[in-house]
């Protein structure tokens, strides 16, 4: 009963299948693959109740039409692309309660780049070297190894029953606008030392524009041309996501989702894992820069949007234990941070007035979220 | 190779082992001891491992692990893993039908040489290549070894498909084509055995730090009765051990 059906009525420009990708293989030259924009599809996927690694959806520019066979709850994030269900717009980046029959489509794109549609259960398709997620150019993982096709039909996998749904943003958060202008914090190295200090100012302070010639693999840019101390050939070194290679012909290439494992070009600089989703939403013509930070700076941003992912996926979660409240300290705080005792009135001027509650039972802490409503 | 290896960081999330800048078997082979003392570390936080020519680039979740904690571990590694003797390298042997139209290009990198066909196929066969890296494509082994004498350019025109297990010459490099694809290499051969297959487990019939032997067939017969028993999955791949 949990599981949902859907109908491809229009594949749009190109949609496949992507989970957070393929790891494990990289030893035998097997590209990672999985979404673009990882905070986007684990976003989706809390949304909907889903584990942040189910596969979902990656829509580019353009997006699908899909007919639910099912009802369900789907959740769209990523690229502003005027979702509508049923031709009434809907919402992103929360969760959609879908009825049987109803039409999921898309209009203009009005921000980013890549959409992410994920549905209750997470995508059915089979697990190929440890990940659902489409890799185009070997023909492997996802939908038969390809994007969509008008026709297709696919289900999920049963959801999981701890969640309550709808879920929705934390309100001290913002869905990402993404915009045309992209500034790119990175790690400098490895092959830093292949430049001298002037090719790496420029490099730090060139404005470049996304080269139509962009893809999963990676991104080309168009620019100032950065010049190597001696030449852009290296033996052969392993790939990280979002490392900034230098060609011979000194324009800049950022390696992403389906790049190859290993290759033979200086690296000058590497994206930061948090700003690599805002790179996925750039489109062709728009402007990048580069401005450095150091690693520890890079997983300090890290925790701090790990720490908004969290907090969704807190969110709805059913404890799965029950405890007698005889046996337990409570710690209540108001939104504010206010020490708030079980038996004092609660009072605030927001409706939503507890936000967490420390629950210790012999030693081991517990965190509830709880909502609490004043009754008018 | 270097005096000690460096230790760079690849961005937030993963850091590469720099063991030297040059291809050589010595620096090689330090590699792959190293990036098996790393896998049975099974440090965690580490997400995955890629061994190159001459490095290693070890990616993780820094949310589990932060770059000190890694960066030290790894240091904590390599300190105690100079002294570990070397495994022997497994040499996975792949039966070839050379020349005819499996080795379209063999008449070419003999003519080229300056021998026959049949000494293109003693020299290409008669030599363990071992496997520095995979990459380039899933499943794509980089030898190295081959003799200079069979050196050949690579064609002028790219082919637009060459068929998996084709083997190849580009320059003084060898190597076996794992699943179909464009390339300009110079083709003197196939194998009937996949290299690469996504439903098996490990997916890859070569994996790096193994050794790799071409076996020449004599007939297309045998070509084809090797290629029915993989196809059927009763194939065994011959493997001997290299000291």
């Amino acid at each position: 009963m949990t599981v949902a059906t859907f109908k491809i009525l229009d594949p749009g420009l190109l949609t496949t299948v992507q989970d957070r990708g393929r790891y494990g293989y990289q030893r035998y030259g097997v590209p990672v693959s999985g979404a673009m924009d990882q905070f986007a599809l684990r976003m989706a996927n809390l949304m909907v109740g889903n584990g942040q690694n189910a596969a979902a959806l990656e829509t580019t520019v353009q997006g699908p039409k899909i007919e639910f066979h099912t009802s369900t709850w789907i959740a769209v994030t990523g690229a502003d692309i005027s979702p509508e269900v049923d031709g009434q717009p809907v919402q992103m980046w929360e969760s959609l309660e879908i009825k049987e029959g109803s039409v999921l489509e898309f209009g203009d794109l009005r921000d980013g780049m890549r959409a992410y549609i994920a549905v209750r259960g997470g995508i059915d398709v089979p697990v190929v070297m440890g990940s659902r997620s489409t890799y185009l150019k070997g023909s492997f993982g996802g939908l038969e190894g390809r994007a969509f096709k008008a026709g297709d039909i696919l289900s999920t996998l049963s959801a999981d029953p701890d969640t309550a749904l709808p879920k929705r943003l934390p309100k001290n958060y913002t869905a990402p606008v993404y915009g045309g202008i992209h500034r790119l914090r990175v790690v400098i190295g490895p092959q830093d030392h292949a430049f001298d200090p002037n090719a790496l100012s420029k490099f730090l302070t060139a404005r470049y524009r996304v080269h139509p010639d962009s893809d999963r693999m990676g991104y080309m840019l168009d620019g100032s041309k950065i010049e190597h101390r001696e030449g852009a050939d290296i033996v052969s070194d392993g790939n990280p996501n979002g490392a900034v290679q230098i060609h011979g012909d000194g324009i800049p290439r950022i390696l992403l989702a389906d790049r190859g494992t290993t290759g033979g070009y200086t690296k000058i600089a590497t994206v930061i894992s948090v700003d690599l989703s805002g790179l996925a939403q750039a489109l062709p013509g728009q402007s990048v820069s580069f401005r450095q930070v150091t690693v520890e700076e890079a997983q300090e941003a890290l925790r701090e949007q790990e720490s908004v992912v969290r907090s969704v996926a807190r969110q709805g979660q059913l404890p799965k234990m029950s405890i007698s409240l005889d046996d337990v300290a409570f710690a209540v705080e108001t939104e504010d941070g206010q020490p708030i005792t079980q038996s004092g009135a609660i009072s605030g001027p927001s409706e939503e007035v507890v936000r967490s509650i420390g629950v210790n039972v012999g030693g081991e802490s517990y965190d509830f979220r709880l909502s609490v409503q004043r009754e008018s | 190779m270097y005096e000690a290896p460096k230790f760079l960081a690849a961005g937030d999330r993963a850091i590469v082992i720099e063991l030297g800048d040059e291809i050589s078997i010595e620096c090689n082979r330090r590699v792959h001891s190293l990036h098996k003392a790393i896998s049975r570390a099974d440090l965690p936080g580490v997400v995955d491992i890629i061994p190159t020519y001459r490095s290693i680039l070890v990616e993780y979740d820094a949310m589990q692990a932060s770059y000190a904690d890694i960066n030290a571990s790894l240091l904590d590694i390599d300190a105690g893993s100079a002294d570990t003797p070397e495994d022997d390298a497994t040499v996975v042997h792949l039966p070839v039908l050379y020349g005819g139209e499996y080795g379209p290009d063999l008449e070419h990198v003999a003519q080229n040489a300056g021998m026959s066909t049949g000494e293109v196929v003693d020299l290409h066969s008669g030599t363990e290549y071992p496997v520095y890296m995979m990459g380039f494509t899933p499943g794509f082994p980089y030898l190295g070894g081959m003799s200079e004498r069979i050196a050949t350019p690579r064609l002028s025109t790219p082919r637009g498909v060459i068929p998996a297990g084709s083997v190849g010459i580009a320059e003084a490099q060898t190597g076996v084509y794992p699943i179909e694809s464009p390339g300009g290499w110079q083709l003197i051969g196939r194998t009937p055995l996949r290299l690469f297959d996504v439903d098996r487990s490990p997916p890859s019939l070569i994996a790096a730090g193994d050794c790799v032997r071409f076996v020449p067939l004599t007939s297309e017969d045998e070509y084809r009765d090797i290629h029915e028993q993989v196809a059927a999955g009763s194939y065994q791949v011959a493997t001997t051990t290299k000291a």
